[in-house]
């Protein structure tokens, strides 16, 4: 399965979706106005290696901004790894936040509630 | 006497205006907003925390403007822009304050007056919760939306929102979003 490498740019994350390591991460801003179009390939390649996934899955997501829009896109990308772990599958969600931003603390929270896999929450010191 | 625009938009371009800007919201002019405002905020405002808080509410005022300006009719051509939208941000106070402006149809002008009264009504925990509930049930609207936005400023602000319709004609009514947010 090839891996997804996409650089940031001032509206949308930086994504490395890793199909050897299972390594994935999704770094930067995410404000772009159609968010869909940007995630969708994204999203598909999870329904993908969801079939075959690694032992372990880890996923980083440092997000600078993100917008409503992104975010049920975000969700989307969630809810593809809620079900690899619900195959019984070893995913771990690290969910880092700048230190004093209570708003992005706060976003990973709600995901958390939402799809009941534990973030770990990594406070990003200066 | 009907609804002055130029008039409002002078009185909305009053005190402490870091950028003002009327005419076409598009994509391109969105990131050129946040790209200047963003420098600005730099040099104003120590707290980072604020100035994400800011910055936010301005990426979900100007993609609101973006996704549900209702375009004019082509009898009103010539008078305004396509996608026409008013669009300010300036220190007050207490903290920064960030006005749009754009027109609205009359046959929407209840649902959106609804949804801001009962955004304006909830308490942080019961907003917190509508944007859970939202987040996680709502489809998205094929303008890439979800309703999401206003309940996201609400959020970031503790409801520091004042809002007013005004009658244009008998098709339109302009809208005017004030979002207030507290911090230096």
């Amino acid at each position: 399965m090839e891996s997804i490498s996409i650089e940031g740019t001032t509206k949308t994350p930086a994504i490395s979706f890793n199909a050897d390591t299972g390594v994935i991460e999704i770094k930067g801003r995410s404000i772009p106005e159609n968010s869909i179009e940007f995630y969708r390939p994204l999203v598909e390649w999870l329904e993908e290696y969801g079939n075959e996934p690694k032992e372990q899955t880890t996923v980083n997501i440092q997000l600078e901004y993100f917008n409503t829009s992104s975010s049920k896109c975000i969700l989307d990308v969630f809810k593809k790894l809620e079900s690899i772990k619900k195959q019984r599958n070893n995913v771990v969600i690290n969910w880092y936040y700048e230190e004093d931003d209570e708003d992005m603390l706060e976003a990973g929270e709600d995901y958390e509630s939402i799809i009941r896999i534990p973030f770990k929450m990594i406070e990003i010191v200066d | 006497m009907s609804f002055d625009l130029e008039a409002c938009y002078t009185k909305m371009n009053t005190g402490k205006v870091l950028l003002a800007y009327k005419g076409s919201i598009t994509s391109e002019l969105i990131t050129n907003i946040l790209g200047v405002v963003e420098t600005k905020l730099h040099t104003t405002i120590a707290r980072s925390s604020v100035r994400k808080r800011i910055y936010n509410v301005l990426v979900e005022s100007l993609q609101n403007l973006y996704h549900h300006i209702d375009d004019l009719p082509t009898a009103y051509n010539g008078s305004f822009d396509v996608n026409f939208g008013i669009f300010v941000i300036a220190k007050c106070e207490d903290g920064f304050r960030v006005s749009t402006g754009n027109f609205v149809r009359k046959e929407k002008v209840k649902k959106l007056n609804e949804r801001l009264t009962k955004i304006r009504s909830l308490h942080p925990e019961e907003l917190k919760e509508l944007y859970k509930f939202v987040l996680n049930n709502q489809q998205f609207s094929d303008k890439g939306g979800g309703g999401l936005g206003l309940i996201d400023i609400a959020r970031r602000t503790d409801g520091n929102i004042d809002y007013r319709f005004e009658h244009y004609d008998e098709d339109f009514d302009f809208f005017h979003l004030e979002i207030y947010i507290l911090g230096s």
